[in-house]
């Protein structure tokens, strides 16, 4: 079975059910700058931090042009492939603006993920803790963290 | 076109007790013309319908029984048709109980004609 990791606990419950409902192959939850909050179905550190930096790329770029056809945002972008799609979406939770990073499969389509996303959505919200975490953009045990934070997504 | 597949899809909500229509791309699971009523999820319905209508036609491929044709599903308050049409687009309808299925199926094989 592929493991889904959380850095942030209330993320990996409605993680779960999002992967299993929409049948999902790869998903990354991660902020807007690309720092990753949860993942599924990666298995090297490499792959998601190129995957989630790539991701939040591609959200600013789809913003600008948002921006400037007098958009204030556009909702999703999804990539149609033979074998694969990837879907990339915004959402708002009481954490702020977080990204989610969707790689599925033929077993399963866009209509689908984009439906279970609305329950992803409903359900991080509901279960992101209020109380806001205060913190330096670049924290002093900024690499310490980093370790960490990649020990908890690949248990190493 | 879409009026077209719109006025086609009418004739079967015109039948007594169809809830709704949905012509939906069998790869995607997106609405191409829908004609629902409000308390119907359109959206979840092709996405869903659309799954559904894959699933079963892997099923006929590995049970030997041919290409899939028709899907009658009978619940508890409702029933649900689904028709693979031309390729990659399915037509999902959604009806009362005790609908006429026989007249229903009339009415989605004469879609075929509407979808290019």
């Amino acid at each position: 079975m592929i493991p889904t990791r959380s850095i942030e606990p209330w993320i990996k419950e409605p993680l779960e059910r999002f992967v299993a409902e929409a049948g999902a192959r790869l998903t990354l939850i991660m902020t807007t700058a690309g720092q990753v909050l949860a993942q599924h179905g990666f298995t090297r550190a490499v792959d998601v931090m190129a995957a989630a930096a790539l991701g939040a790329a591609i959200h600013s770029s789809t913003r600008e042009i948002a921006r400037a056809v007098g958009e204030s945002e556009f909702k999703a972008l999804n990539h149609q492939g033979i074998r694969h799609g990837i879907y990339l979406a915004e959402m708002q939770t009481p954490r702020g603006r977080l990204l989610a990073l969707v790689v599925y499969g033929t077993e399963s389509s866009v209509g689908l993920v984009q439906l279970f996303y609305e329950d992803l959505v409903r359900d991080l919200s509901k279960a992101c803790p209020r109380e806001e975490r205060k913190k330096p953009v670049i924290a002093s045990n900024f690499e310490r963290e980093l370790d960490e934070s990649l020990a908890s997504l690949f248990r190493r | 076109m879409t009026e077209r597949l719109r006025q086609s899809l009418d004739k079967i909500t015109r039948v007594r007790g169809v809830r709704g229509a949905l012509l939906v791309t069998g790869d995607d699971g997106l609405i191409v013309a829908d004609a629902v009523m409000d308390s119907v999820r359109g959206d979840a319905v092709a996405a869903l319908g659309a799954n559904l209508a894959t699933r079963m036609a892997k099923t006929c491929e590995c049970s030997g029984v041919g290409s899939l044709q028709f899907v009658h599903l009978q619940s508890v308050q409702g029933t649900l048709l689904v028709m693979p049409l031309a390729e990659e687009v399915v037509l999902v309808v959604i009806g009362d109980k005790d609908i006429n299925v026989g007249l229903v199926r009339l009415e989605m094989q004469g879609m075929s004609e509407a979808v290019p």
